[in-house]
């Protein structure tokens, strides 16, 4: 902001050029720009994938693949998209760059293994690309034994050890961020005057370090029934099918909040920005994210209530996960509040931001019928299933990281992307979502069940409406890549602070220096729209 | 059943339909309710609080506690309302009635095969009495399906190495589409079938018309013999072994102290992994049949040891016990 202009350093960009002072780096904002090509690229190939599906499911019988190239494909899309994109997206990019930034550090605490845990992901990533080269894989991105172990031939291994390896890189950034936000905080940035994406970013991270190493050993288990044919999981070797999905879910619900909770922070650092005014209830925005880490990790029963459990461990499941909705519903009220008394302005980021908070909304409310064992009896497994997941995760995190992209990009880059093309492919985005989504909710009902290449022709009117609404979607995925591009190239100089905006990334020049801060930046109160800017 | 591109209502065909019906509804209309009333407020803020609005007061109150506990302890009260109608339903998908009839299914890729108690056999389809209890007790062949008819609004899981249950009634005449809900590979979309609903009088002579030269416990007596089941557990085996009449339902005493009742996944094990659990006062010397027995087999044998009647001694117990699992008794 002041003065800083004529004889400012060179930005973390314009310095140490070249591939190999890219690739040696241990700048946290340059790792975070690694980290978003490999994740950039991960979700237009998890992308591709989805408009297969979705351009095969338009006749009952499968348009344009058959079964088995079906079950690659759809194999494929879950496994990209969980794990080389939605799990890493947020924390590793916008995290990575952020975090120090906005508690005033100079890097995360350990710039090594942030390089270290970026190459862990490239690598984990080539071992699935190789195993899609080598034919696929068709066990649905759950692994379900004793299909995964005893039945499937196809690449298995290839996929296992891929997300395994990446499960590492998750587990390292989790350390990293866990020991920054203890240890760098800036003189004056106390636990509750942290932006709420850093609280984010910490939940998440305790949530990454508690629950992948299961992941991990779940995984390694696999290779073993499989390669050695030691009796884990499959019945006929003395093992249980139901302690594969129990260790699997044990990750993987945490897994869901590890995809949601960057998202939350994220929208609540845009959200109080452009309505110029704090977070309504900060302190229980702070409660509901620990809440929802902690209480996470004892839900993930309500995946099985029909795969043969106790109906007793069923109900206790069932409770606790309606009682995992508590925080969501308040922070989703929270933000809601937060436009109240506001001096609201509709900028890209803010459309996206208002977006995530109706599309997550729609995808928890029907989470909570999910989470009543009786009606999860007729919707289990159906495409009601499906629509709910891509509500929070698609609807939910996808739009939140768009949002993120749209508000950090001045900073990052410096430049000034399209104001009016960005406001456009954000509406586009919500309706053709909406379109693709919501007549699932209606297949799902009516009871067509998930991973069919084939379905009953009274499902074909809600498929062809699905697929149609997916063509809008993929353009307004492929828009930003455009205008945000064209952007880097040619955009105008965005200025440090263009939001206007109280967090102390915007404190620095836009694009950061190396040392992220030049002159020590101001702390605040959090979200002090209402005061004079530092 | 309809065969246009669309349908408007799913037919509604079990006697836990509606109550089902009931509860979706109300949850649908619960969340449309909320959902609207928080776009509403939010377009309204939108509205009133853009920042070209000059006319609004935009000072911020102190103090949001109040308001968080109400939008705190309001959801929680709702959601235990929630859980607690759904708690009821599921207990009932999970309570088959007394005098429910047995239906078995194998599941393996990618077909259904359906024993009926009478000998009858069916592939991917099911016939069934109108207003009639039915329990089916299912297994896989292979990997894990899930046994699903969307007009009676039920799901079940189905294992290997295990038997699952479901109940239900019909109650409207008429084939539903049966589909496999839990991915089994490569003709996972293929492995459908139809449940048709019949009157009972139809039904009957149905079952007539298909019958077999024996029914299920007559093949599994067959069996008994054939795989030299009886040569150790007879009235005049010579092999100290225990008799097995009317060991269905009866509770067990094994050889390490603990007691277990005599059903399905009981008698199952015996079989395949008879180290597992050995009877007290018994030495552990029966071969393990494990691989020489095919689902179907194992589920005539158990037909057959639920068919005799024994001595009488021992505790027997009910053969449904209520609430207590999918897991089949």
């Amino acid at each position: 902001m002041n003065a800083i202009s004529a004889e400012a350093p060179p930005s973390f960009l314009n310095r140490d050029y070249g591939l190999w002072a890219w690739l040696t780096t241990y700048d946290h904002k340059r790792i975070a720009i690694l980290y978003s090509i490999g994740i950039t690229f991960f979700f237009f190939l998890g992308g591709i994938a989805a408009t297969l599906i979705r351009l095969n499911l338009v006749t009952p019988n499968g348009a344009i693949m058959n079964a088995e190239t079906y079950n690659k494909t759809f194999t494929f899309h879950g496994v990209v998209m969980v794990w080389f994109f939605l799990i890493p997206s947020i924390p590793t990019t916008l995290g990575n760059f952020l975090l120090p930034l906005m508690i005033g550090a100079r890097d995360v605490a350990f710039p090594k293994l942030n390089l270290a845990s970026w190459y862990l992901y490239i690598i984990g990533g080539l071992f699935t690309v190789c195993a899609l080269i080598e034919g696929g894989v068709d066990t649905g991105w759950t692994f379900y034994t004793p299909f995964s172990t005893m039945f499937s031939n196809t690449n298995v291994f290839l996929v296992i050890v891929g997300v395994f390896i990446t499960g590492f890189s998750t587990i390292f950034t989790g350390i990293n961020f866990i020991v920054t936000t203890h240890t760098l905080r800036m003189p004056g940035m106390t636990w509750f005057r942290l932006p709420l994406f850093v609280w984010a970013m910490y939940a998440v991270s305790l949530v990454m370090v508690l629950a992948t190493p299961v992941l991990a050993m779940t995984l390694a288990l696999i290779g073993l029934e499989r390669g050695l044919g030691v009796g884990v999981f499959d019945p006929a070797l003395g093992g249980d099918p139901l302690l594969f999905q129990h260790l699997f879910w044990f990750y993987s619900h945490p897994a869901v909040y590890i995809m949601i909770l960057p998202a939350m922070g994220l929208v609540s650092e845009v959200i109080p920005c452009f309505a110029r005014r704090r977070i309504f209830g900060y302190n229980f925005m702070v409660y509901a994210i620990i809440g929802i880490a902690v209480i996470g990790f004892l839900v993930w029963g309500h995946h099985m209530f029909v795969a043969g459990m106790s109906v007793y461990a069923a109900l206790i499941f069932s409770i606790l996960s309606f009682i995992v909705a508590v925080p969501s519903a308040i922070k989703v009220f929270n933000w809601t509040a937060t436009l109240h008394r506001g001096s609201i302005s509709f900028e890209a980021p803010m459309l996206y931001a208002l977006g995530f908070v109706g599309l997550f909304m729609l995808g928890g409310m029907t989470g909570l019928m999910l989470a009543e064992p009786a009606l999860d009896v007729p919707l289990h497994d159906t495409y009601f299933v499906i629509a709910h997941f891509h509500y929070v995760m698609v609807g939910g995190s996808v739009m939140a990281y768009l949002a993120g992209i749209h508000y950090w990009w001045p900073k990052v880059t410096g430049k000034s992307y399209s104001e009016p093309l960005a406001k456009f492919s954000a509406i586009l985005m919500f309706i053709g979502f909406n379109l693709t989504f919501f007549p699932q909710y209606i297949l799902g009902y009516e009871g067509m069940p998930r991973r069919y290449h084939a379905y009953l022709p009274q499902f074909q009117v809600l498929n062809i409406l699905s697929s149609g609404g997916a063509s809008i979607l993929a353009l307004s995925y492929l828009l930003p890549l455009l205008y945000l591009g064209w952007s880097l190239f040619r955009g105008a100089p965005a200025g440090n602070n263009p939001w206007n905006a109280r967090g102390l990334e915007w404190q620095t020049t836009s694009p950061p220096p190396k040392e992220n801060f030049l002159t020590m930046p101001v702390v605040q109160e959090p979200y002090a729209y209402r005061e004079p800017a530092p | 059943m309809n065969q246009s591109g669309f349908q408007w209502f799913l037919p509604a065909a079990s006697s836990i339909s509606g109550p089902l019906d009931m509860l979706w509804w109300s949850m649908v209309g619960i969340c449309t309710f909320v959902a609207l009333g928080v776009f509403v407020v939010m377009w309204l803020f939108c509205i009133r609080y853009r920042r070209g609005n000059a006319e609004v007061d935009r000072a911020l109150s102190h103090g949001t506690r109040p308001v968080e506990l109400t939008w705190i302890t309001v959801p929680f009260v709702l959601f235990v309302c929630m859980f607690v109608w759904s708690l009821f339903l599921f207990v009932r998908i999970h309570t088959p009635p007394a005098d429910a009839q047995t239906i078995y299914v194998v599941a393996k890729q990618w077909m259904w095969k359906v024993q009926h108690p009478g000998g009858q056999r069916e592939i991917n389809a099911l016939h069934v009495p109108l207003g009639q209890p039915v329990r089916l007790t299912m297994t896989s062949q292979d990997v894990i399906h899930s046994f699903y008819v969307p007009a009676f609004r039920l799901k079940q899981d189905i294992l290997p190495g295990r038997y699952t249950q479901l109940w239900f009634t019909a109650t409207q005449l008429g084939s539903f589409a049966l589909e496999c809900t839990q991915y089994c590979g490569l003709d996972h979309s293929r492995m459908g079938g139809w449940v048709t609903v019949m009157r009972p009088a139809d039904y009957a002579r149905w079952l007539e018309g298909h019958a077999g030269p024996l029914t299920l416990a007559a093949q599994g007596q067959a069996l008994f013999r054939a795989k030299g089941c009886s040569g150790c557990h007879g009235a005049n085996a010579s092999v100290h072994a225990p008799g097995l009449d009317g060991i269905y339902g009866r509770v067990v005493h094994l050889s390490d102290g603990s007691t277990v009742v005599a059903d399905n996944r009981y008698i199952r094990d015996s079989i395949l992994l008879p180290d597992k659990q050995v009877v007290a006062g018994y030495a552990p010397i029966m071969p393990s049949f494990s691989g020489q027995l095919s689902e179907e087999e194992l589920i005539e044998l158990v037909a057959y040891l639920k068919s005799t009647t024994g001595p009488g001694t021992g505790n027997r117990r009910p053969d449904q016990l209520p609430a207590s699992g999918n897991t089949a008794q």
